[in-house]
């Protein structure tokens, strides 16, 4: 019940936000004379193009568990089944796998563009139909890229491949997305440029991509001059991909199924090994095998290591964001100013920490669903396992916190009591945040996944991320209030020892809530595992 | 060694940490008291009761046989005696040590062998045992040259550098049975013990138990498998529906089921609604 409403609560708070922003773009779009049609239509295509990328990818990746990976299939392969059954049901098993997201995406979206044009309820159902198809192709396509994959390579070689394509494509995107600073587009002197760029690419961009005919279908009917001929396109184009697939399926997935089969090729860790051990000689048996254990299998799991890669851009990313922050424009702004901004740093970097948190830390007890077995019955104390678990996440946590926050306040130029608090204030957060996850993901774990990526994405994680940002806010409320009250003391050089109290009463709340945050998670993590029968 | 029956088993590998051991003891050694003792043991699922009261006793230096058809409570008590489940009621000591009470110190004594060969797939065979072993509470040293000698013995020496995701179904149980070894258990808990198993690691495996209880060790195992149960064990239970229904040495189970002479299967058969099965077989006669 609680997590039905919760679940419906932001589902419905990211629909509406989603429409509120497009809604609001096509307004704007709309109120431009001559070319807000033609914006509109820019916008809708480039949408589905995006859509059109996410979808190619994560049917690839979808298609190699459904086709290749998935448990029940040696029993579909033993079965007598016809082989354009199998190919139809993966096929639909696929695309709602991989679809759902951006269905989900595009409800809001064509809504807006529904709402704004004031389009009948015809319209809806085009866009229903326009849809369809549109997710058809792109699952078709990326089946039969995996199924080629599958026969050149080992199918768990072309998962961890997959991962690491994946992941360097979010990453530069994610990257080059920032990096062109996409605001300056809302300045009306940039506006300007942007304006003149799309009035030459009047004629399509990509006129032979499904997303072009979606945006066409659904254009021509909101400028009142319905053009069937690319809806035609979508469904014949569909039909023919998904009789093509199938026939690729019966040539070539039997070869590629059997591969798939083959167990992963041998691998050297010796060398390894003994580093690590000798790095952790100083640690008891119990907690330095899980330790060992712990960074073995998350680095040597391309799934795991390599969402590294996707950390390292967000972190670049952050202090470019802060560098290129609109305070120096100018005459220089005010102290104050800058230190409110240090203050908001803290509770980001502290989100950034949070988000690497729950991609890393959350999922650590779920992993050991399998393993209870061995984890229950060895008389390893479960605080002990959860202690040498909260080390192995908080250490590499403050590793990357510390510096995000050090180097933000200086690049803001914040001063020597910001800074020091700010940072100190990162570590306790960090402290809190780890054992949140921890915590959360002992309470609410996902043993039976194969993939842990999936883990954060849960139930629990949401739950995680939804503490982690009442409890940033909380801290940076504490502390926050009182610093702006001690700075403008000591700036109008009033009684500086009436703005101490606060400060103390706002630094000792926050390290109390710090403390709480931190414990709780972890007992009552402690306490499910032990009371846990797996 | 003593009790060995295959001149492969390797020499103290199956050593135990039993007192016997220690002192020199044998088979049905003088121990202080049964080394595993339920009583009144009960395990409730919500409102269906999967164990219910189950009083038993394995002395040192014994293999205790517990069988029973599919559902009959076999997992289910065996998962408590490894202290992966809490019993809803009743007690169970381990060497004398409750293991509600000194969970820690009730598992110190226990290897637990189970019967889906579930490892870390991202260790190699050799750092899962030193992981195991340094769970128990083992210094790396001691447990790399266990680890070694068990490797060995079950012909994965080759493979102990190489990652477990891939071993074969029967070099992950072996890998298993090893981790339940490397520390030196006083009982060893087996779900299934030779389901994977190559007939050449099957027999070692047998001479490794026997060679093990020889030495002071209990172990306490469940099996469908009634050849291995009549060869192995010194004495057998049958639980049904939750409930021990028949237990004692074969002589003790032939006797309760009025069937001299009779092989563990027909006792069994007979113990477990053997009537009905007999209907169900020739049904199924007529069937195919």
């Amino acid at each position: 019940m609680f997590k039905g409403l919760l679940l419906g609560f932001v589902g419905a708070l990211f629909w509406g936000v989603t429409f509120a922003v497009i809604f609001r773009m096509l307004l704007y779009f709309r109120g431009t004379q001559g070319i807000g049609n033609l914006l509109s239509a820019k916008l809708l295509g480039m949408a589905f193009v995006t859509f059109l990328m996410i979808l190619v990818l994560s049917n690839v990746i979808t298609a190699l568990s459904t086709f290749f990976l998935s448990e029940d299939l040696e029993l579909v392969a033993a079965a007598p089944v016809d082989p354009g059954t199998v190919y139809g049901a993966r096929l639909m098993e696929t695309i709602l796998d991989s679809s759902w997201m951006v269905a989900l995406l595009a409800v809001p979206l064509l809504a807006a563009y529904g709402v704004v044009y004031a389009a009948s309820v015809a319209y809806y159902a085009l866009a229903l139909g326009a849809v369809v198809p549109f997710l058809v192709i792109p699952a078709v396509v990326g089946s039969a890229t995996t199924l080629l994959l599958v026969n050149v390579f080992p199918a768990r070689r072309t998962r961890d491949l997959l991962a690491l394509i994946g992941l360097f494509a979010a990453a530069g995107l994610l990257a080059l997305l920032r990096f062109v600073r996409p605001e300056r587009l809302m300045r009306p002197e940039e506006f300007r440029n942007l304006v003149d760029f799309m009035a030459v690419l009047r004629t399509p961009t990509s006129p032979w991509l499904p997303s072009e005919w979606v945006a066409e279908a659904l254009m021509s009917y909101l400028n009142g001059r319905f053009d069937p001929f690319p809806l035609l396109l979508l469904w014949s184009t569909a039909a023919a991909f998904v009789v093509l697939g199938a026939g690729l399926h019966r040539r070539y997935y039997r070869d590629g199924f059997s591969r798939a089969q083959e167990g992963a090729e041998r691998r050297d860790g010796r060398g390894r090994s003994r580093r690590l051990e000798r790095a952790l000689a100083r640690l008891g048996p119990g907690t330095r095998g899980v330790v060992a254990k712990e960074v073995r299998t998350f680095f040597r799991d391309t799934t795991q290591w390599s969402q590294l890669i996707l950390l390292g851009v967000l972190v670049v990313v952050y202090v470019y964001n802060i560098s290129v922050l609109p305070l120096y424009t100018g005459e220089r702004v005010s102290f104050l100013l800058i230190n409110v901004v240090s203050f908001l740093n803290l509770g980001l970097a502290g989100f950034v920490v949070a988000a690497i948190a729950a991609r890393f830390v959350f999922p650590a007890m779920s992993v050991e669903g399998r393993m209870m077995w061995l984890l229950r019955s060895s008389p390893l104390d479960v605080r002990a396992l959860f202690w040498s678990k909260y080390w192995v996440g908080t250490v590499p946590l403050l590793v990357v916190a510390l510096p995000l926050i050090v180097v933000t306040n200086l690049v803001l130029d914040a001063s020597p009591l910001i800074l020091t608090l700010t940072t100190l204030t990162m570590v306790g957060m960090t402290f809190a945040l780890t054992a949140l996850a921890l915590g959360l993901g002992a309470l609410y774990p996902k043993y039976d996944t194969e993939n842990v990526a999936e883990i954060p994405t849960s139930f629990g994680g949401l739950l995680f991320m939804m503490s982690a940002v009442i409890y940033l806010a909380g801290v940076v409320a504490l502390e926050g209030w009182p610093v702006y009250l001690f700075l403008q003391s000591r700036l109008s050089s009033s009684d500086g020892a009436m703005s101490v109290l606060p400060l103390v009463l706002g630094v000792s709340g926050a390290a109390v809530l710090t403390a709480v945050a931190t414990w709780l998670p972890l007992r009552a993590g402690v306490r499910h595992v032990r009371a846990m029968e797996p | 060694m003593k009790g060995s029956t295959d001149g492969g088993s390797g020499g103290g590998v199956v050593a135990t940490g039993a007192p016997e051991a220690r002192e020199g003891g044998g088979r049905d050694g003088n121990g202080s008291g049964p080394m595993l003792e339920l009583s009144g043991v009960r395990k409730q699922y919500g409102d269906f009761v999967a164990v219910k009261g189950l009083d038993l006793r394995a002395k040192r230096g014994e293999i205790f046989g517990f069988l029973g058809p599919n559902g009959a409570g076999k997992t289910t008590t065996i998962r408590m005696v490894a202290g992966v489940l809490r019993p809803t009621g009743g007690r169970i000591l381990i060497g004398g040590i409750d293991i509600d009470v000194d969970p820690e110190g009730a598992k110190a004594k226990v290897g637990y062998i189970p019967d889906r060969p579930y490892l870390y797939e991202k260790l190699s065979g050799g750092e899962f045992l030193r992981f195991v072993a340094g769970l128990w509470g083992w210094g790396a040293a001691e447990a790399d040259a266990r680890a070694d000698r068990l490797l060995e013995l079950f012909d994965l020496a080759d493979w102990k550098d190489e990652l477990i995701e891939s071993y074969s179904h029967g070099m992950r149980q072996k890998v298993l049975i090893s981790s339940a070894l490397i520390h030196q258990p006083e009982l060893i808990v087996v779900d299934e013990p030779m389901v994977g198993l190559d007939p050449r690691s099957a027999r070692l495996l047998k001479d490794l138990l026997r060679t093990f209880v020889a030495e002071g060790g209990t172990v306490f195992l469940s099996t469908h498998t009634l050849e291995v149960a009549e060869a192995l064990c010194d004495r057998i239970a049958i639980i049904h529906e939750g409930e021990i229904i028949a237990s004692g040495t074969m002589d003790d189970l032939r006797a309760q089921a009025e069937a001299g002479g009779a092989h563990l299967e027909e006792i069994f058969l007979k113990v477990t609604g053997g009537d009905v099965m007999a209907d169900v077989i020739a049904s199924l006669r007529g069937a195919v």
